[in-house]
């Protein structure tokens, strides 16, 4: 088959870089897949738990950089119980054992110890980048022995973890040899970090481009900061809180104006009022600007600041801004491509953002194809015209506040609405549902959504056939969650073939039994059936006519694991 | 598959809810009830749930944006004496919908039933809520919109009907100079 020499088919291969294109050439013939995983050194892996990391590391030898996740997407709502799993330990462990010379490592969702940090920070001398989103488990201490022992630390990046603060110096434990820091971000811890080691290190990492910061940087640190670094690219603020007659304000205003290469500002995690107009010089240049956690902003300073970013193509904001505010969006950020809006009380705001806002964003940024949209209601019209305006949509994400609500001007469900959307957007990836909905939306969604990989349904449904028209549709499924959906075990055990062409299903408060949990698991070996059984009753016998309330199965080749609590069985 | 009535039981929120199987209307208007969505000033007297207004993970944001994107500004807590407690309490104002919600808030805090019907028929009730304003007057609770409520009040007392004795209840601030005696 090979009319090349091994060494010219590495070379061809050095230019593939998706997962999905390698795992492709790996299959084409013996010879390919030995070349390939030689070769390969990024490798994705979506479930902690489909392979052990032994197999991993024997298959990729030649391995550098692994992206991990762990836990089920529903457990950021809190409905995955603690303990559940996702450890990052067995993989240190037995990466640390081999000789693989990790040097990336992007963690998703997972329990992370500061021991297992603290053996991945002895065990890679090249060790280069750790990124952990959504993470839990480790504390300052951990991240003090990443500080100390990386050399050649390029990025640390944390992304909304729960991280116990030991009021240790963590920061303080970069060495002065350490000066290859291009990404910085500890936005999400919660205690202080030492100002003076902060801007020591500011100082000495001149390919710094990224740097975001946690609540405790009060203003005057911040302008001696981005003095230092007029280099940044993207910048996460912590506190800005001044006085506008202050020096601290003038002097920051004047270090702003030298900050040309900003594009990407974050944070904002204290806000005083009328504060903002000292950032306005760099808005002109901001493609990105995330302040869905400056919740001390308010509607109408968030427009004023908008009005200045006429470049914006990511904007993260919460609902505060209002149906009207969207409207400036729209007029301003005409290369937007991507939207979140998040709700910015517990009941969320009652000025907030309702259907006419999406429509006007609809008509004002053609371009846009990712959407997180929170909002107080929706209609069937409104959501056709969007459809109409942007087909361009992969990620189609829409959460009705109140669960359950129909089309407020016709009484009607949604179906239409999302399906004009499917019909429309066909290069849709990614769809979550909210609403009233009745089986006619899966119908729509079986039908037209061709390239969809993970959909997300909650409170909708009116019986099996929902549930069928997805799986039997959607070829190119992935991920399915549900949740207080009329589906049960006819929905379930139908197509039983289908759940190892994906990563996992997700099913709670929904009509499946005991019973047909225990026989699916039986049908295919190769998939984990887990059922959560959080009673605490002492006799949890399992009776196959018992509702099940939350199940979770995953396709695997790593078999029953071993670190599963007592409420998980593993059927 | 056989279903009871229209089978939507099964979305129905488990939080303590009477067995009774509802039709789609009718789930709907409890779902909404639980919620608190356009019924503040309704008779409070069908909240058998503990957690109101909590569906588990809904809405779905994620828990580390839950803690963090609160406005610490927002929260508007205020101190609340009943008289013959021996200690006071705080409550959040900006966590109620309204005043009937505040009302049984205060009931849990103090054990003290009848918060509830007093907000409706002040010259009945045993105990009557009144509370400090802005200026430093001591208001009636319940006579303004909640919003404006809200904004102006510095803290609450619960005041024994008894103490008022004497003194016929009528809405609209007639109550005032009475109450700022008996509050000195």
């Amino acid at each position: 088959m090979n009319y090349f020499p091994d060494e010219v088919i590495e070379h061809i291969f050095d230019y593939v870089v998706s997962h999905r294109d390698r795992n492709a050439l790996s299959l084409v013939c013996k010879s390919w897949y030995r070349i390939e995983r030689f070769t390969r050194q990024r490798v994705f892996i979506g479930n902690c738990y489909s392979i052990t990391p032994e197999r991993l590391i024997q298959r990729f030898p030649g391995l550098k950089s692994l992206t991990l996740k762990g836990k089920p997407h529903f457990a950021d709502f809190s409905l995955v119980p603690y303990d559940w799993g996702g450890f990052l330990c067995p993989w240190i462990e037995a990466l640390a054992k081999s000789r693989v010379g990790l040097e990336e490592l992007r963690l998703k969702r997972m329990v992370v110890s500061d021991e297992s940090l603290e053996l991945l920070s002895r065990s890679f001398t090249h060790f280069k980048s750790l990124v952990l989103v959504s993470c839990e488990g480790f504390t300052t201490d951990g991240l003090a022995a990443i500080a100390a022992n990386c050399r050649f630390l390029r990025e640390l990046d944390l992304q909304e973890n729960e991280v116990e603060d030991h009021k240790g110096q963590w920061l303080s434990c970069f060495p002065d040899s350490c000066t290859s820091l291009v990404s910085l971000n500890f936005a999400c811890l919660k205690g202080e970090v030492s100002l003076g080691a902060l801007e020591r290190l500011v100082a000495r990492s001149p390919n710094l481009k990224s740097l975001k910061l946690n609540r405790s940087v009060p203003l005057d640190a911040l302008q001696r900061i981005m003095m230092r670094a007029p280099q940044l690219a993207d910048l996460g603020i912590g506190s800005f809180v001044h006085d506008p007659d202050s020096e601290a304000y003038i002097r920051l205003k004047n270090t702003i104006l030298k900050c040309k290469s900003i594009t990407s500002l974050s944070g904002f995690l204290e806000v005083a009022p009328h504060c903002l107009a000292a950032i306005y010089p760099i808005c002109p240049n901001l493609t990105s600007l995330n302040l869905s956690y400056a919740a001390g902003i308010q509607g109408s300073e968030l427009i004023k600041l908008i009005r200045h970013c006429g470049k914006l193509q990511r904007l993260w904001i919460m609902d505060c801004i209002g149906d009207k505010g969207l409207g400036v969006v729209a007029m301003t950020c005409k290369d937007l491509q991507e939207l979140r809006v998040f709700p910015s009380a517990p009941y969320g705001n009652p000025a907030a953002v309702t259907e006419k806002g999406l429509v006007a964003i609809s008509m004002g940024c053609p371009k846009l194809h990712s959407l997180l949209y929170f909002c107080h209601q929706m209609t069937n019209a409104a959501l056709i015209t969007v459809a109409k305006n942007c087909p361009n949509f992969i990620r189609f994400r829409l959460c009705i506040l109140e669960a359950l609500k129909p089309d407020p001007d016709t009484l009607e469900p949604l179906d239409e609405g999302f399906g004009a959307i499917v019909q429309s957007c066909r290069r849709l990836r990614r769809l979550s549902l909210s609403g009233q909905l009745t089986d006619q939306v899966f119908l729509y969604i079986g039908m037209y959504a061709e390239q969809l990989e993970m959909l997300s349904i909650a409170f909708a449904g009116e019986s099996d056939k929902g549930m069928l028209y997805v799986l039997n549709g959607c070829k190119k499924l992935r991920k399915l969650e549900i949740r207080d959906c009329p589906f049960g075990n006819m929905a379930l055990l139908t197509d039983v073939g289908k759940y190892e062409t994906m990563r996992s299903l997700w099913m709670s408060s929904c009509e499946v039994t005991v019973g047909a949990c225990k026989l699916l698991a039986k049908k295919m070996p190769r998939l984990n059936v887990e059922i959560f059984n959080e009673n605490e009753q002492e006799d949890c016998s399992l009776e196959d006519g018992q509702r099940v309330e939350k199940m979770y199965l995953y396709r695997t080749l790593a078999g029953k694991r071993k670190d599963a609590p007592e409420y998980v069985w593993t059927l | 598959m056989e279903k009871e009535g229209l089978g939507l039981e099964i979305t129905e929120l488990r939080l303590g809810l009477p067995e009774s199987v509802v039709n789609k209307n009718e789930k709907k208007r409890v779902f909404s009830e639980i919620e608190g969505v356009g019924d503040e000033n309704s008779s409070s007297g069908d909240r058998k749930m503990e957690k109101k207004n909590e569906v588990v993970g809904w809405p779905p944001v994620c828990s580390y944006r839950k803690k963090n994107s609160i406005n610490e500004a927002s929260k508007m807590y205020v101190k609340v004496s009943m008289d013959g407690a021996p200690f006071l309490r705080k409550i959040d104002l900006a966590m109620h919908k309204g005043y009937s919600d505040l009302a049984f808030a205060l009931e849990k805090l103090f054990g003290c039933y009848g918060m509830v019907e007093s907000l409706k028929n002040a010259d009945n009730s045993e105990q009557v809520p009144i509370y400090e304003d802005k200026d430093g007057d001591w208001m009636l609770v319940g006579d303004v919109p909640w919003e404006m409520f809200i904004e102006s009040c510095k803290r609450l007392r619960i005041m024994k009907r008894s103490d008022a004795k004497g003194f016929g209840l009528q809405p609209k601030g007639s109550l005032k100079g009475f109450i700022e005696s008996v509050a000195k």
